[in-house]
């Protein structure tokens, strides 16, 4: 038996391969959309991959340090690294803002570091041209995105820095690139005023007799000098001993040093589940809307291309071809436009990613629900069409 | 019973119920032998059509019978379980406009039917190009519909209704679209075909230029039919 959808594709090929096309634009952009979502979430993961830690200590009750702010003093390492299983610790800090670069800025994280050798947790894994930070001051490790090159000079709040490395796939949850500086040198951009605010902060100080004792010289020096300074870091990101379980020490920390722990599970779950929950929800919304769209234009074409053929239809029922041979055609057809609609789609999601300027991660098994996805939701497009051909009547093509 | 050919008896057909019931067919009594081509001819809605799709098993008549060949098809009630397969196999049809499926060649327009019935590809091919010879357009097998002139895409549609050699064809006003040089030829061939596959051929049409080459006509009116012999003017 010929195939009567092959037979009428290849008659009216034209028609299929630009509806498709169309089609396939906005299968391109269903599945980017996914990338978005799917890149997000890997984003998440790269960020707590690369911080090289098994937990990570902040501030009590609090999500911190990437979905809610977190202060914990920077001294606290040390009574960490005594606890059992403990193998190294090092303080971090995480703050989004705008880095200056010439008379242009980009939005970067500013992750403050603590000095080290390459492996201490929160220093980039492995740069791609350049050195790691080796000075305490000023010195700064970029990702590639940045657009930064080997000794530009970026500016943190009124700092200069020179760019001494470049790293590559170093971003935050949201997708912004990371800049690496030393820890006091973002402790200090952290707080640190603008000048009117601190000669306003000290004259307040100085007015205060609790703090300007005539009979206790150095007391006033010693609380402005306090007010200038911060002692405090977002996190302190702890690798343990192989021997030992992460929540097995986690619940140490907890008990001894009443802080909040978080492991890797725990932090990839308010990663994904909580700091990009509303986005998710978003892209998911438009996933649906998109589908629905889709939808809408097979049943819309399927409908139309079933239309054009009531009298050949009518005439195929009156010789006697069964309803089955029927409803396979327009099935056939429906899920023709659908491969060809995913073809370009995939081909278009491909192409487009990587200009998109947050990370998009085609993968495979999105691939393959789309493309099901597809191919059920023509199916369930063309049913408007086969009913219509199911009712329509022999009798049409002997008229009268 | 007939020998071969249709054969109708009593034949009506009553749209609705009640009050508005309306009788199309009152009593229909026809018969065709195998090998003749008889006209049936009538006004508008005397009930041409209604008989058509009666005869094509298309729409159920309400009493009387209907024979062929050798099978009774309807004795009040279809006797026949499968009526898509009776249209395919026992009823050949040719329209007033030709009807072709658009995306299929010409070749395989006339070989769909022997498909659909489980013939072969090939096998349905090769009848479909027997009867492009017999009607002269075997020289168009490989065209599409829309290249053929008004009169090769009528002979194809002619070859599709006797590719799976029915009993019967019933035409439906198969000249109404051609000049009448075309239109005797298609009856010649109605004609010829007729006796060279021994099928009973009922031809409805308005066409005063055709209805002298009928040797028997059916008339038909207020649902009623009436037999009158035709001149038999021989076919040019």
């Amino acid at each position: 038996m010929i195939s009567l959808a092959g037979r009428d594709i290849l008659h009216a090929w034209g028609k299929f391969i630009f509806t498709g096309i169309g089609l396939g634009l906005l299968i391109g952009v269903t599945l980017t959309m996914a990338g978005v979502y799917r890149g997000m979430v890997d984003d998440g993961k790269v960020l707590l991959d690369n911080s090289n830690a098994d937990l990570w200590v902040v501030q009590k009750d609090t999500l911190g340090p990437y979905a809610e702010s977190s202060s914990i003093p920077d001294d606290l390492w040390r009574s960490i690294l005594t606890l059992p299983g403990v193998a190294e610790t090092a303080n971090a800090t995480y703050l989004t803002m705008q880095v200056g670069k010439g008379d242009k800025d980009v939005r970067a994280m500013v992750v403050g570091i603590t000095p080290g050798a390459p492996g201490t947790p929160g220093w980039p894994p492995q740069l791609i041209a350049g050195r790691q930070i080796t000075r305490g001051h000023y010195e700064a490790v970029v990702d590639i995105t940045t657009d930064f090159q080997l000794g530009d000079v970026l500016k943190i709040r009124r700092n200069h820095y020179t760019v001494v490395g470049l790293t590559r796939r170093m971003v935050s949850s949201s997708g912004d690139p990371i800049v690496f500086i030393p820890i006091k040198d973002a402790q200090e951009a952290q707080f640190l005023k603008d000048n009117d605010a601190i000669l306003m902060q000290r004259r307040r100080t100085e007015a205060n007799s609790t703090f300007n004792r005539p009979g206790v010289p150095g007391l006033l020096d010693a609380v402005i000098a306090s007010h200038t300074s911060n002692r405090f870091v977002n996190t302190v990101l702890v690798r343990i001993h192989p021997e030992f379980a992460p929540d097995e020490v986690a619940e140490l920390i907890r008990r001894w040093k009443r802080l909040t722990v978080y492991d890797r599970a725990q932090m990839e779950e308010i990663l994904v589940g909580k700091l990009i929950a509303t986005s998710a929800k978003q892209i998911g919304m438009f996933l649906v809307i998109l589908a629905i769209v889709c939808g809408a234009i097979v049943a819309f074409i399927i409908y139309t291309l079933t239309m054009d053929k009531i009298r050949e239809i009518a005439v195929l029922k009156l010789i006697g071809t069964s309803n089955r041979t029927i409803v396979s055609m327009i099935l056939q057809q429906s899920l023709v436009l659908g491969v060809i609609g995913f073809v370009v789609g995939k081909i278009t999601a491909t192409f487009a990613a990587p200009m998109f300027p947050k990370y998009v991660l085609l993968v495979l098994v999105d691939s393959i629900a789309g493309f099901f996805s597809i191919l059920a939701i023509c199916v369930l497009s063309s049913i408007v069409a086969i009913r219509m051909a199911l009712k329509i009547d022999p009798a049409e093509a002997i008229g009268g | 019973m007939a020998d071969k050919g249709i054969l109708i008896k009593s034949l009506s057909k009553r749209y609705g119920g009640g009050e508005t019931a309306v009788l199309a067919l009152k009593d229909v009594n026809m018969r065709v032998s195998p090998g003749e081509v008889v006209g049936l001819i009538g006004p508008s809605g005397s009930g041409k059509s209604t008989l058509l799709k009666c005869l094509g098993a298309v729409i159920d008549p309400t009493t009387g019978s209907m024979v062929l060949g050798e099978e009774v098809i309807f004795d009040n009630e279809w006797k026949v379980r499968d009526l898509r397969a009776l249209r395919r196999d026992k009823i050949g049809f040719v329209f007033q406009a030709p009807y072709l499926i658009p995306f299929l060649d010409v070749t395989d327009n006339v070989a769909l039917l022997p498909m659909l019935a489980g013939v072969s590809n090939s096998e349905a091919r090769k009848r479909a190009l027997t009867l492009l010879t017999a009607l002269d357009v075997q020289h168009r097998a490989k065209a599409m519909p829309a290249q053929l002139s008004g009169g090769e895409q009528q002979r194809v549609a002619i070859a599709r209704g006797l590719v799976n050699h029915p009993p019967v064809i019933l035409a439906d006003e198969p000249t109404a679209p051609l000049d009448s040089v075309r239109a005797m030829t298609v009856i010649r061939i109605l004609n010829d075909m007729a006796k060279r596959f021994d099928t009973a051929v009922i031809v409805v049409t308005h066409d005063e230029k055709i209805i002298p080459t009928f040797k028997r006509i059916y008339h038909i009116r207020d649902g009623v039919t009436y037999e009158e012999a035709g001149e038999g003017r021989p076919l040019h």
